[in-house]
């Protein structure tokens, strides 16, 4: 009998067959996660998650008999009071005579757990960031070392053995420094003529030339070192000053009594998703949260999404934070700066000009995309496109028309989330302008 | 004897691989002196839950080619597992020889002794010496081919593509159940040879090949053969659908052809373990409860350690009520295990009725003989209809149930009674009659003088037509394969009235 421990042989010998199973699905797959997201909180966007799928985009047939129709027998455990001859009413669904029942078969939708890697990648496929290239930056952190060959200075743990070695042993070849058997082979010759007892004349001759060569070898030996200062290699590091791409996300928001709970469910839903997407282009990304009614305020996560403040609204006070807050900490040459406004739309009507001009002399020049997105009450959708448009539509109209990386859209059902949000990052040709 | 002579062999549930190298050497002379098991040459092999999951989607095999069917195995089981759904089994053992049993690392030190008892004697001992298995099976050559097939298959997908080599092997995934000899007594096939016969057919192939023989005209139309010639020349009737269109199929190339007898080899090792699911089971329970027992009564087992052994067996063999809410069919475990102990029963302590029914083995006082002998040359259908008796009919309260379709209700047709004993046997031994649960289907003509339709007949029993959607997607497949249209056509067994037909034409795109 043998035992064999087959516990450290390399695992995910399915992979291969996970990845085939996912491409075949791949169509169906996509669609579900997409889907997924209108019944899934926020947080758990970016977790491993359960998808289901149609069985016909992987349904294996078979030859079998219908599972209906015909006569069938059968035999079933747990009699408690049929007697022979009685009759039972047949159960819906075929079940109880069913030769498939229990099998599990049938239309259910297929489920799995997809890992967050391949969750993201079907997600965010074919998304990409406006001018993502244009901007990325060397940040001050440096982000590792690497080798870099070879010093003859260094500290003692980074002595590489080898290379020391190589290096000695070609001095010595290149001087021809005495070998230890080439001394230890004139000393036998020396001791066997010393053993000799009567010393002939000749010996006595040899003898003398052997002790000269033995004290000219053993010099030779002294003064070129086995290992010399020379020889010394040290394995070099150099720190290697990797680009550090950071971005910077301002999420503004309007909190007045006029923004239900559901428009900010709706706002929430696309700041999560840009935060998301933003996540996996840059290493490293910051969110800035601003909340406003008349006057602005920079809060924590929490607070923007859920504290009600009452006020009037003035977007301007908002635009104002955000630029003290880019000066004060985000500098545009070192960061990647990201705009996201959510709001109704209600503005008072004399602000709007400062907030065109905030926009176009401020806050664009610095960003790569501003995104405002107007959000919808979710009983009339249709009544919220019809409608004339909002104060705030009609100021920013205008600049979406002049600039291309500001882009405003209308959102009124949690299902229309994604779908904007894709139609807003989808991959371009290049020199196209996007459509605003 | 002092039957407390021995001190145990472990006390904890911790095992290390000494402690399993002693509990297989207390095992081995019980199985194999005392209870005289025939078994191959074990060998057990350590696994992570992981490793398990992924064994178990390549069927349990320890090697297998690449087919997105797997993959989606995978998923299924490690969700199933990851949310608590289904718990891994304890051991997974492959008829090969040696014997290879897989043992999770997460078993405690009882139920590693469980599954050395159960798998590795024995499954074992089922394997080696069940008819069903020396006849249609090799053990010694399955890894080696399952080797040869995974090279091949990844060989046809550099050559021709994964996505040509999928196409083939879905097909021929879903013609897997028709690809297998049932009724003739193959000889027994050396796997290690297959491979080494394919190389030689090739390098044959390439010696021969003559691009003149493209440049002979073709001659006259030969005449029609008559219909017998004909059926004779190809072989006709065949159930087995994958030969037939591995011998005979028109277009296919020659690694396709190899491909579908893959496949058709494959089902073919698997068909006796689908013949025989209860009396394999049934025959491992009845053995590891068996050493167990023995185990605890020479206590080399402590109590604390039987008792987790008991808590798992007695889950192993529970058998829901048919309106427990969580019935399926019959659990494999139960059935085998529960007929095997009243064998033994009748053996020992027969009762009048016993004597009645089992004239030759009640009271013959060596339970161990019959059992070993049905073991070897019985299966479940044959098992269950000559063993099944009264008093576990009335244990288990059977009772059959006749559903017809001209009648809006179910018959109870017997109960554990007298008039019903032998009714309801019959009935459960057909349920596991592979040739009265599987359609019979055949490949019955060919028109070779016009369009090649192949014409396929299914052999209706009891009115139960097949699954409409299924059968249209299978038929789709086959006329992928065949390349010209396939006709399928169900008649009723009694009178051959055609009760319905199906049509496929091969989808022109497939062969690309």
């Amino acid at each position: 009998m043998h035992i064999v421990d087959r516990r450290l042989n390399p695992g995910g010998k399915s992979l291969v067959n996970r990845q085939r199973f996912l491409r075949r699905a791949r169509a169906y797959v996509q669609k579900a996660v997409r889907d997924s997201l209108k019944d899934r909180s926020i947080r758990q966007l970016d977790k491993e998650s359960e998808i289901s799928i149609g069985r016909d985009a992987i349904y294996e047939p078979t030859f079998h008999r219908a599972g209906k129709g015909g006569n069938r027998e059968r035999v079933l455990p747990g009699n408690h009071d049929y007697l022979e001859g009685d009759r039972i009413k047949r159960p819906e669904g075929g079940e109880g005579a069913g030769a498939d029942a229990g099998t599990g078969e049938g239309n259910d939708d297929f489920q799995f757990v997809l890992s967050r890697e391949e969750f993201l990648d079907l997600f965010l496929d074919d998304l990409e960031l406006p001018d993502l290239a244009k901007r990325r930056l060397i940040g001050g952190e440096v982000d590792g070392i690497r080798r870099a060959g070879y010093s003859t200075a260094g500290s003692p743990s980074n002595l590489s053995v080898s290379r020391t070695m190589q290096k000695a042993m070609g001095r010595r070849m290149a001087l021809r420094r005495p070998s230890g058997a080439e001394v230890q082979r004139i000393e036998e010759e020396m001791a066997t003529i010393e053993a000799l007892d009567p010393l002939r004349p000749e010996d006595a001759d040899r003898l003398k030339r052997l002790r000269e060569d033995h004290a000219h070898l053993v010099r030779r030996r002294n003064l070129i070192a086995y290992i010399d200062p020379v020889d010394l290699r040290y394995r070099r590091f150099e720190a290697m000053p990797r680009p550090v791409a950071q971005a910077v996300m301002f999420c503004l928001m309007d909190v007045s009594g006029s923004m239900s709970e559901h428009m900010k469910d709706l706002a929430k839903r696309f700041f999560a998703l840009l935060h998301l997407f933003l996540s996996r282009c840059y290493e490293h990304v910051e969110v800035v949260f601003i909340h406003h009614t008349d006057r602005a305020a920079e809060v924590d996560e929490q607070t923007f999404f859920y504290s009600t403040v009452t006020g009037g609204t003035l977007v301007s006070s908002a635009l104002d934070k955000l630029i003290e807050v880019a000066a004060d900490r985000y500098r545009p040459d070192n960061w990647n700066i990201y705009v996201a406004q959510a709001s109704d739309g209600d503005n008072m009507m004399q602000d709007n000009a400062r907030v065109i001009s905030l926009m176009q002399d401020h806050i664009l020049p610095m960003a790569q995309y501003v995104a405002y997105l107007e959000v919808g009450r979710d009983k009339f959708p249709e009544a919220a496109t019809t409608q004339s448009m909002t104060t705030l539509w009609q100021a920013y109209a205008p600049v979406a028309e002049a600039h291309r990386h500001f882009v405003m859209r209308k959102v009124a059902h949690r299902q229309e989330i994604y779908p904007v949000f894709r139609e807003l990052f989808q991959r371009r040709g290049l020199g196209e302008r996007a459509p605003s | 004897m002092d039957l407390r002579a021995e001190t145990p062999l472990f006390t904890g549930s911790d095992w290390d691989f000494a402690l399993v190298n002693r509990i297989y050497e207390a095992i081995e002379p019980i199985a194999v002196d005392e209870m005289k098991l025939n078994v191959y040459p074990n060998q057990l092999e350590i696994i992570s839950s992981e490793q398990m999951l992924d064994a178990y989607s390549s069927v349990g095999m320890p090697l297998f080619y690449k087919h997105w069917s797997f993959g989606k195995q995978f998923v299924t089981n490690e969700m199933l597992y990851r949310k608590g759904l289904r718990g891994l089994a304890y051991e997974l053992v492959i008829n090969s020889n040696p014997c290879i049993s897989y043992i999770m690392q997460e078993n405690s030190a009882t139920m590693q002794a469980l599954v050395i008892a159960h798998a590795a004697f024995g499954h074992n001992h089922f394997f080696k010496n069940n008819y069903l298995f020396r006849q249609w099976t090799d053990a010694d050559g399955i890894l080696d081919y399952l080797e040869f097939a995974k090279r091949y298959i990844t060989l046809c997908e550099e050559r021709h593509g994964q996505l040509a080599v999928e196409r083939v092997l879905d097909a021929a995934h879903a013609l897997m159940n028709q690809g297998v000899h049932r009724y003739p007594r193959v000889r027994p096939r050396d796997l290690r040879r297959e491979a080494e016969r394919e190389a030689e057919r090739q390098a044959y192939r390439e010696s021969i090949y003559d691009d003149l023989w493209r440049t002979v005209p073709i001659g006259a139309k030969a005449a029609t053969i008559a219909r017998d010639e004909r059926l004779a020349v190809l072989g006709l009737p065949q159930e087995n659908i994958l030969y037939f269109l591995e011998k005979s199929g028109p277009q296919l190339a020659a690694w396709q052809r190899e491909i579908l007898r893959i496949v058709r080899l494959i089902a073919q090792y698997f068909y006796p373990q689908r013949q025989t699911k209860a009396m394999n089971e049934g025959a491992a329970t009845y053995v590891h409860y068996r050493i167990m027992t023995m185990l605890h009564e020479r206590g080399q087992i402590t109590n604390g350690a039987f008792l987790e052994f008991l808590q798992s067996h007695t889950g192993v063999v529970y058998q829901p009520t048919y309106d427990s809410g969580h019935f399926g069919s019959f659990n494999p475990y139960a059935l085998g295990f529960g007929i095997m102990t009243d064998v033994e029963r009748i053996c020992m302590d027969p009762t009048q009725e016993d004597r009645e029914w089992f004239g030759d083995i009640a009271g013959s006082g060596d339970p161990l003989e019959v059992l070993k002998d049905i073991w070897a040359n019985y299966r479940d259908e044959s098992f269950i209809s000559q063993f099944l008796s009264p008093r576990l009919i009335r244990q288990w309260r059977l009772f059959k149930i006749l559903d017809q379709e001209n009648d809006s209700e179910i018959r109870v047709d017997a109960i554990h009674n007298e008039r019903g004993y032998r009714r309801i046997r019959r009935t459960l031994a057909q349920e596991y009659d592979i040739g009265q649960q599987e359609p019979d289907i055949q490949v019955v003509d060919v028109d070779l003088a016009g369009d090649r339709l192949l014409m396929l007949e299914h052999v209706v029993l009891n009115g139960v037509l097949l699954d409409e959607g299924d059968t249209t997607m299978v038929l789709q497949n086959l006329a992928n394969l065949w390349g010209y249209e396939v006709a399928l056509s169900e008649v009723d067994a009694e009178n051959r009235n055609e009760l319905r037909s199906h049509q496929a034409q091969p989808q022109p795109e497939w062969m690309r």
